[in-house]
């Protein structure tokens, strides 16, 4: 590329020559907007070779300026192919466009926080709506059970439930290792071994067994839910079936929430043994307690009242793995962004409402003495 | 024109491509000539995106040579790769735009890798492409969930024009539109390579587009090209598939001509 500019007063002509494109753009606009145009101004493209876009629109916007500035700007020797071009980019140069700012204000926060409390407070409405929903659907397959999908609710106990004991399994066993070991770490100054068992009964039964339980099914299952409601919300799938007469609710919701409901207690259960075989086998390891000194300890100090207080959160874990899974599936659009922002806020709301539930259970039993 | 502007910019010899076991190509040779529009047509699974994505180098061929600008790109060092890639541009079916940036900063995204390119002078260049396929100037704002899928496509033309380039690769570009976004979609693109002069490779269905756009024309069937040449060529070639396609209802409609007689046909 070169520029030549000369200037003898009131003409001034600007020779553009060679082979310009974007890699000279910024030059080039630089050179022509230090320019102060006289009053008669002339590009000369006559040694022109080659003008791109991003060429031609320094051109134009530049010639642009000059006249603005009230010169009378013209162009000479254009190449067909350069007039053509810098006639398409004059054509379609767009109009100034100022972009909006946006405010950052004490007030926008405010309506920002009472926006997200609406938001929060619709959300809970509509997953007590989507309970409404699975018990009336629930009662409907009692009324009528050719409507109930059997063998749906089979294959989705087997995924929910049977797939995921070996890590329901894993991961209480080593949960149940962890407190042995703390618990002994802490209680062999005192000479309160034995008592390791009493803290990890209580503490795997009342609490960890079923809420970890519920954390780690909150975040497989959940997901899944979101990940299979939303793929057919997306592909309108869910559409085609209303118009078939098939009712979403009772084909999709009622099978996967009753099949938590059915499995998320023995998984629960499940968690219960394998906690306290770990933790058997590591105070038996690390303090010496003896499996039957154990089990006699367990049988007399701990109450099946811990068990039950465990259990019976299951049921309720499950509904609001459930719901939340289900709801956010049916919230997916057309997007396939849609699908990844709704299964990911599945896991999380499903997890939080958990621990949330879990601390409401706690406050109550506490109250009631349990 | 001279020779030397004859000579083909894309030069396909002996191609062959496969999935597995399932061969798609198979001793595929095709020409494209600097400033010709060429329409590639064939039946569902007959690897006319197959095509498209072996010249710019996202499948690899089993055999055979591919020269883009008389050089062949599997052989080429990375540098010389980067500049033959900076010369083409692609507009995938459905925009294939990012949807973590808005309109403009999807235009910019090439843009970006011009050294000693202005942040101002960037955004205004994206404007620019962005208005110059047709777009409204407050589109550059919107981010591409927010457009129609009329606009993702003109969007996808921005950013794959953002640099110039002398080749563009539209993959089924009026696919999902309706016809009058598909007849201004065509109206634009005869526009753009007039003057810019490019050098366009389509996949098509369509063919009002072949009739409105294209200079030649190349039939995928059998695995290779089986005619290539003007529409007025493809009418008289004489394969089940080509006539079919050409001198069907939907083909005389878009040549303007009445359908032929049932009786007749």
């Amino acid at each position: 590329m070169s520029v030549e500019i000369m200037s003898d007063g009131a003409r001034m002509t600007i020779s553009v020559a060679g082979d310009i494109g974007i890699h000279d753009v910024e030059e080039l606009s630089r050179r022509l907007s230090a320019l102060e145009p006289a009053a008669l101004v002339t590009f000369d493209l006559g040694a022109l070779d080659r003008l791109d876009t991003s060429a031609a629109w320094v051109l134009v916007t530049q010639g642009d300026r000059m006249s603005g500035a009230g010169a009378r700007v013209s162009v000479t020797g254009a190449p067909d192919h350069a007039a053509s071009l810098i006639e398409t980019v004059r054509r379609s140069l767009p109009g100034t466009h100022s972009a909006e700012t946006t405010h950052v204000g004490v007030v926008d926060l405010i309506a920002r926080l009472g926006r997200k409390v609406v938001e929060a407070l619709a959300f809970v409405a509509a997953l007590l709506g989507y309970l409404g929903l699975f018990l009336t659907r629930l009662a409907q397959a009692a009324r009528h059970p050719r409507a109930f999908r059997l063998t749906a609710t089979v294959h989705h106990c087997e995924e929910v439930g049977l797939r995921a004991v070996p890590i329901v399994a894993l991961m209480a066993f080593l949960i149940g290792v962890v407190l042995a070991y703390q618990g002994a770490a802490q209680l062999r100054p005192f000479g309160a071994e034995i008592f390791v068992v009493d803290l990890i009964a209580i503490s795997v039964l009342r609490e960890l067994g079923i809420v970890l339980t519920a954390i780690i099914i909150a975040g497989r299952t959940a997901s899944a839910f979101t990940a299979a409601i939303g793929s057919m919300k997306m592909r309108e799938e869910i559409d085609a079936m209303r118009i078939l007469g098939l009712d979403p609710a009772m084909a999709l919701f009622v099978p996967r929430i009753l099949a938590l409901l059915i499995t998320l207690p023995i998984l629960g259960l499940v968690a219960d043994v394998a906690g306290l075989l770990g933790g058997a086998l590591m105070a038996w390891a690390e303090l010496g307690i003896s499996p039957a000194m154990f089990r006699t300890r367990l049988i007399e100090g701990t109450d099946v009242t811990h068990v039950a207080v465990g259990l019976i959160k299951a049921p309720v874990f499950a509904l609001i793995i459930g719901l939340v899974g289900c709801h956010a599936g049916m919230q997916v659009e057309s997007s396939v962004e849609s699908l990844g922002r709704m299964t990911s806020n599945a896991v999380v709301t499903s997890i939080f409402a958990v621990i949330v539930a879990d601390a409401l259970f706690s406050v109550f039993f506490a109250q009631v003495g349990l | 024109m001279t020779p030397f502007e004859q000579a083909p910019v894309i030069r396909i010899r002996g191609l062959e491509t496969r999935f597995g076991s399932h061969v798609v190509h198979d001793g595929l040779d095709l020409d494209v000539r600097r400033g010709e529009v060429m329409g590639v047509v064939g039946g569902s699974g007959t690897g006319k995106s197959v095509l498209l994505r072996s010249i710019v180098g996202l499948k690899t061929p089993a055999a055979g040579t591919i020269e883009v600008f008389g050089t062949r790109l599997r052989e080429a060092d990375d540098p010389r790769r980067a500049a033959i890639e900076a010369r083409w541009g692609v507009m995938f079916q459905d925009g294939a735009l990012f949807s973590s940036l808005n309109l403009r900063e999807n235009v910019e995204v090439p843009l970006r890798g011009v050294p000693g390119l202005g942040a101002e002078i960037r955004r205004s260049l994206a404007d620019l492409k962005i208005a110059m396929v047709g777009l409204p100037p407050q589109a550059g704002d919107l981010f591409p969930s927010e457009l129609s899928g009329g606009m993702r496509k003109r969007a996808g033309l921005a950013r794959a024009l953002a640099l110039d380039p002398e080749i563009v690769f539209l993959d089924e570009p009026t696919a999902g539109l309706d016809p009058i976004g598909a007849a201004a979609f065509d109206r634009l693109m005869r526009e753009l390579v007039g003057a810019l002069g490019l050098t366009v490779f389509l996949v098509t269905h369509d063919l009002d587009t072949l009739h409105a756009l294209c200079d030649r024309i190349a039939v995928l069937a059998e695995r290779r090209v089986i005619a290539c040449g003007t529409m007025q060529d493809m009418l008289e070639v004489d394969h089940p598939w080509v006539r079919d396609y050409f001198d069907g209802p939907r083909g005389r409609a878009a040549r303007g001509r009445p359908p032929l007689d049932p009786e007749r046909s």
